[in-house]
């Protein structure tokens, strides 16, 4: 951990940092970008999907495995006391990352999705009745429509969805007229991935506290590009994943208030999340454990905690302000292309860049830069109802992480000229 | 850009801006229709058939260069063939983008051979397989869409 470092444990943006955030020194922390695709150094610009490991991560996850490999809470031998006191670690740094007030209101999952699916079958199979209302809006990712859409069916409850504006930002005074005193929960995205919009999540939330109504804040694509705390924020729940920020695949955290957690009852069965069982009765485990059945993803979790660790290092301000910076370079270099249309053009943005050109498909787009070396995601973006909202079939979207420089932004249009250029 | 253009080749995107048989078939007796969830490609393929002969086919859809120009090409190829000699088109078309062609003839397909470059890049071999699913699924007379995945 030698690039990037400066202070420990901490957000607050020193002068030191800014004037020493260097993303060249930054990428060397990352093996998979100095691979080259098409006999071209890789322009990774898919970060939406998926984020690049530093070599801390690798590291982590290999030292666990060649030398700390155990189950967690089970043996009273070394090993395992090794592992469960990293696992355990790990939750403790989660925590202070999202400033929860207990450890034991953080719940590891296999990813957002998983969290999101928790609190449906959880939380919505006890509380949703027929004639209910959810909350939902029109940038959703699949994972935050589908859940609530198998829990509200089977309830026979009413999903509403707060429309958006030709920029891709929500109808605020519309999503306020939705609340009825049949409203049961909001779930909100906190950044939207086909469009890059944050939205105001604090004031959402505090428009449906005054209601008496939770509010469930999909996380995975504002945990990377930002400080998150829920205490501040005030969100009832909380999802996002370990991959898209710098740390191992199946792995993922759904906070939870703990009052709330408490009154839900477990969401799948087995070892871990249990304290008694016979065949009369089972008495469960208690929290976090409650949620966490079965031997739990112990090397994920470690992965994540040394993930945290190093973008702490950098700091979550000095990231935002970075990024903000990159984003505003990249959409004034692509809005300069002729024949190029930014799909999502709200006031408030992060990470996302979102497009389409004349002519040319975004599956073409695609294609031909990937052929340049630079790695964007084209299509529907797991957000087919926004696509629908735009009239559009598929858009290509570049998106950003720490490690982007200004450089991958040029190299971007050029590639993206190339496209223009191939189909003229 | 030589293995862009191998893709890319000027038939294909001739093809692209401007689709040959582009339109609903009036009188057609079969038709189905295909899509690709994955890009949202989607596709209806018309035939009017006579007897076992492909008399007239068309198509309506949109998608990316390789789907529509694929469908496009097709559509110029099939008419007045047979049904027995579309299948052979297809099977020989589909070893030629999937690259398990093994000794296959590029001649033999004609103008489709400007699929070859397909075979580079396997995520695109939905694209232009596609419309030919599509076009089988009609001359079997399927009600049930055709999708790539």
């Amino acid at each position: 951990m030698k690039h990037a470092v400066h202070h420990r444990g901490t957000d607050d943006p020193c002068q030191e940092c800014l004037v020493g955030f260097g993303p060249e020194k930054i990428r060397e922390d990352f093996p998979a970008l100095s691979v080259t695709v098409h006999g071209k150094p890789l322009v990774y610009l898919d970060n939406a999907a998926t984020t690049q490991k530093p070599q801390v991560v690798i590291d982590a996850l290999t030292r666990y495995y060649t030398q700390e490999n155990s189950n967690v809470h089970r043996g009273v031998h070394f090993l395992s006391q090794v592992a469960t006191q990293a696992y355990d670690g790990g939750r403790t740094r989660v925590r202070r990352f999202l400033n929860a007030a207990h450890d034991h209101e953080i719940v590891f999952t296999r990813g957002t999705t998983d969290g999101i699916n928790l609190v449906a079958q959880s939380y919505g199979r006890k509380h949703f009745r027929a004639g209910d209302d959810v909350i939902i809006t029109a940038m959703e990712h699949h994972s935050n429509i589908v859940p609530w859409q198998m829990i509200c069916d089977e309830k026979r409850t009413n999903l509403k969805v707060v429309p958006i504006t030709d920029a891709g930002e929500l109808r605020l005074a519309e999503y306020e007229r939705m609340f009825t005193d049949r409203t049961k929960l909001v779930a909100v995205v906190h950044v939207s991935n086909a469009l890059g919009t944050v939205n105001p999540v604090r004031e959402m939330i505090a428009l449906a506290h005054k209601r008496g109504v939770p509010v469930l804040v999909d996380g995975a694509q504002s945990i990377p590009h930002m400080p998150v705390d829920v205490q501040d924020l005030d969100c009832d729940f909380y999802a996002f994943s370990g991959h898209k920020l710098f740390g191992p695949t199946g792995i993922g955290v759904l906070y939870g208030k703990a009052e709330l957690l408490e009154a839900m009852p477990p969401y799948q069965g087995g070892g871990d999340m249990i304290s008694a069982v016979t065949f009369e009765k089972t008495i469960y485990n208690t929290l976090p454990y409650k949620f966490e059945a079965g031997t739990p993803h112990i090397a994920g979790v470690i992965g994540l905690a040394t993930a945290i660790e190093y973008v702490e290092r950098i700091g979550r301000n000095q990231i935002a302000a970075y990024e903000a910076d990159l984003l505003a370079y990249g959409t004034e270099l692509l809005s300069a292309i002729p024949g190029l249309r930014l799909v999502g053009t709200a006031k408030d943005k992060a990470g996302v860049l979102s497009f389409v050109v004349d002519g040319i498909h975004a599956h073409d787009i695609g294609t031909i830069l990937d052929m340049e070396g630079v790695a964007v995601r084209a299509g529907h973006h797991c957000a087919m109802p926004v696509m629908k909202r735009f009239g559009l079939p598929a858009t290509a979207r570049a998106s950003v992480a720490f490690y982007n420089t200004r450089a991958d932004m040029d190299a971007l249009a050029k590639a993206i000229h190339k496209a223009i250029e191939v189909f003229a | 850009m030589s293995d862009l253009r191998e893709l890319y080749q000027e038939v294909i995107l001739d093809h692209y801006k401007r689709p040959r048989n582009f339109q609903k078939l009036d009188g057609a007796n079969r038709h189905a229709e295909g899509h690709n969830p994955l890009c949202g490609d989607q596709i209806t393929v018309y035939l009017h058939m006579d007897g076992d002969v492909i008399r007239e086919i068309s198509f309506q859809g949109a998608g990316c260069a390789i789907s529509q120009s694929a469908a496009s090409l097709m559509t110029t190829t099939l008419k007045g063939k047979t049904k027995a000699e579309a299948e052979e088109l297809f099977k020989k078309f589909h070893e030629m983008v999937t690259g398990d062609g093994g000794a296959a003839d590029p001649m033999e397909l004609g103008k489709l051979a400007v699929f070859c470059g397909v075979s580079e890049f396997p995520v695109r071999v939905k694209c232009a397989s596609l419309p030919w699913h599509t076009m089988r699924a009609a001359l079997e007379g399927a009600d049930d869409a055709v999708s790539t995945e």
